[in-house]
């Protein structure tokens, strides 16, 4: 029973990863007023760009670099739209998920003429598990040892990024001076402009981060929890990255809990089919696929209550004398 | 001048004509997991990769992004007159239905669904044989007599890989646990390589060491899964042995690419006919795929005892439960 929970939790990691390094992203764009439903298109790209980078240059670091270099362009693209043109924020995002969708795909056909896939990577062009030290000599010792050599030990590299970025992101959030106008800009940005700082530059700033963390979770996508880009690869987990941004209402550690908690339901999942539950019976696929929705609508019912995202989202900034 | 100009309209039509009586206009409409999707769409990519170099006739292809696409593209293509039109798998059967209603004077050739239409070829395989004949080779393979099985979209179709896989693996080893996981319950299951790669983990971590996929894209992850975790995985419907050399053990090769080429070249002798076409082993619609990639993994032994299998199912003292027939699997 105790190992069970142990490899469920393993798999909450591994699948949790994306999502905490999209919902990050998304909370550096909300945060700062805008409204980012590219997230999904983001990460797709980025896929597309770090397993081809990689598939080329036989690395996973260039692929990585090259995945970041995507998805910043991409979010640039919004901040463009949204910023300086002061577009609809929703709009903006839907044309980058369409385009990225169908980009991706084409782009992929002409240059690897694999209907669309990238080569499958291997050895070098992958970021492979680390063990941490001591993990084989500590694996015999009960349930300390089983943790962290079975749960701890054995990610590859952007796992641990990913949970690093927690603390990064509430340090910078809420410590910083750049954190505070980043907040500022996001619910009141006249103050902000009035006190001669620029709302637009402090904004594409934001867009930059969350370009880098869409970036760095498309890669571990591409490159590291599978190896190769197969379309549409990125399966709506940008839009369950929202769904957690929003669950844990704009911060970083609720935020955080609520990717795990999405993970832990998918790897409930996996496990609980086909299993026969005392007194239920086989339970049926379906029912278990639907498992982390209705638990989403219940918790955020029943238990989370009201979440307020921040004031200016979505709000283009016009100054008012201009 | 008007008369001449006429004379020449209707030469040019009789001679487009001629040319439409020579060939064939053969189409294919495959399914969402697009055709290169390393495993039953690509099957019949191949075979009408073979059929056009072999004839130099072009196949014209549609690859639906949606499943609404998939009607309006067949209704497109009759109604240009391309006929037969092969539709690739089960979740076309009710648009294929209806357009074939619609073009009775065109051909309609369906693989892995059924319709009972004048103008429609139904050509069905006994998954459940090919299946039998690779569970099976997992159980000899096994060391902790545990095998198991990852599913596309949990359908009745998917269910009869399953179950003959279960027979098979049961059938050389009595106690063998045959773990059964299905990746979902919509077309997407067949396309999510992340999911079979959990999905395959957790089965390892539940002791399996051999993994069948009969799940689309989603066995791409599978077979990613089984290399990194040292096991071993077995392949569907296309020989899938190449795609991780030494981790996989089989592939349960369904011969759509012959079922394809079979119906383009009927059409061209002009001895096509509609009705349907069961494809098992003794027909050699199904069977396991053995070549350099997988030939350390195999021993002589066991090819002996596959053969033998093999000369059973087709002789009949094996009979391999068909879980279509019953929607049961009690073994």
């Amino acid at each position: 029973m105790f190992e069970t929970l142990i490899l469920m939790l393993d798999a909450t990691l591994r699948v949790s990863t994306p999502l905490i390094l999209a919902a990050l992203a998304g909370l550096y764009a909300e945060r700062s007023g805008i409204v980012d439903i590219g997230l999904e298109g983001k990460i797709l790209g980025s896929a597309f760009a770090a397993a081809a980078g990689a598939a080329v240059y036989g690395s996973a670091w260039i692929g990585l670099c090259f995945g970041i270099l995507a998805s910043v362009g991409l979010a640039m693209i919004h901040g463009f739209a949204c910023i300086t043109h002061r577009g609809d924020h929703i709009v903006s995002g839907v044309a980058i998920n369409t385009v990225v969708a169908g980009l991706t795909v084409t782009l992929g056909l002409d240059w690897f003429s694999m209907g669309g896939q990238t080569p499958a990577l291997s050895g070098d062009a992958r970021f492979t598990d680390i063990t941490l030290p001591f993990a084989d000599a500590l694996a015999s010792v009960p349930v300390i040892g089983q943790i962290y050599s079975n749960l701890l030990s054995g990610h590859n590299i952007l796992v641990y990024l990913a949970f690093a970025m927690v603390p990064v992101t509430y340090w910078v959030i809420y410590k910083t001076r750049f954190g505070l106008r980043l907040r500022a800009v996001g619910e009141n940005p006249q103050a902000v402009d009035t006190a001669g700082i620029s709302v637009a530059f402090i904004r594409y700033r934001a867009l930059i981060i969350c370009g880098i963390l869409c970036g760095i979770a498309g890669a571990y996508l591409s490159t590291a929890h599978n190896a190769g880009f197969l379309k549409d690869m990125s399966a709506g987990k940008g839009y369950m990255a929202l769904a957690a941004l929003i669950f844990g209402k704009w911060r970083p550690v609720p935020v955080l809990l609520a990717c795990l908690l999405f993970g832990f339901l998918d790897a409930v999942a996996v496990r609980l089919q086909g299993v026969e539950l005392p007194g239920i019976g086989e339970v049926p696929v379906q029912a278990i696929e639907v498992l982390p929705y209705v638990l989403t609508v219940l918790l955020l019912a029943g238990f989370i209550g009201k979440a307020v995202g921040p004031k200016a989202v979505g709000r283009p900034y016009v100054k008012e004398r201009e | 001048m008007k008369g001449i100009f006429l004379a020449s309209v209707t030469a040019l039509a009789i001679s487009a004509s001629i040319a439409q009586a020579a060939d064939i206009k053969p189409a294919v409409v495959y399914d969402q997991a697009g055709k290169f999707d390393k495993s039953f769409n690509e099957g019949v990519y191949n075979g009408i990769k073979r059929y056009t170099a072999d004839t130099s006739i072009q196949v014209r292809e549609f690859e639906p992004k949606n499943e609404a696409q998939v009607e309006q593209g067949l209704r497109r293509l009759a109604k240009r007159g391309y006929s037969p039109i092969v539709a690739v798998g089960f979740s076309m059967t009710s648009a294929v239905e209806k357009v074939a209603k619609d073009f009775p004077n065109i051909h309609f050739s369906i693989i892995d669904g059924v319709i009972d239409l004048p103008n429609v070829q139904s050509i069905v395989f006994k998954e459940q044989e090919g299946s039998f004949l690779v569970g099976a080779l997992a159980a000899m393979k096994s060391t902790t007599h545990t095998v198991g099985f990852v599913g596309g979209m949990d359908i009745p179709l998917i269910r009869r890989f399953g179950c003959g896989y279960e027979q098979g693996a049961k059938y050389i080893t009595a106690d063998a646990t045959v773990i059964q996981n299905m990746t979902g319950s919509t077309g997407a299951a067949f396309n999510d390589p992340t999911k079979g790669s959990e999905l395959a983990k957790s089965q390892f971590s539940q002791g399996a060491d051999v993994v069948f996929a009969a799940a689309g894209g989603t066995g791409i992850g599978v077979y990613q899964a089984a290399k990194d975790s040292g096991k071993l995985a077995i392949g569907v419907d296309s020989n899938q042995n190449h795609i991780q050399p030494g981790t996989m053990l089989t592939s349960m090769v369904k011969r759509v690419d012959q079922a394809a080429y079979n119906a383009y070249e009927a059409a061209q002798t002009g001895t096509w006919k509609p009705g349907f076409m069961v494809l098992g082993l003794a027909e050699g619609g199904v069977d396991w795929a053995l070549d350099d990639n997988n030939a350390n993994l195999i021993t002589d032994d066991m090819k002996a005892k596959m053969k033998d299998i093999s000369a059973k199912i087709v002789s009949g003292d094996i009979k391999v439960h068909d879980y279509m027939s019953d929607n049961t699997c009690n073994y």
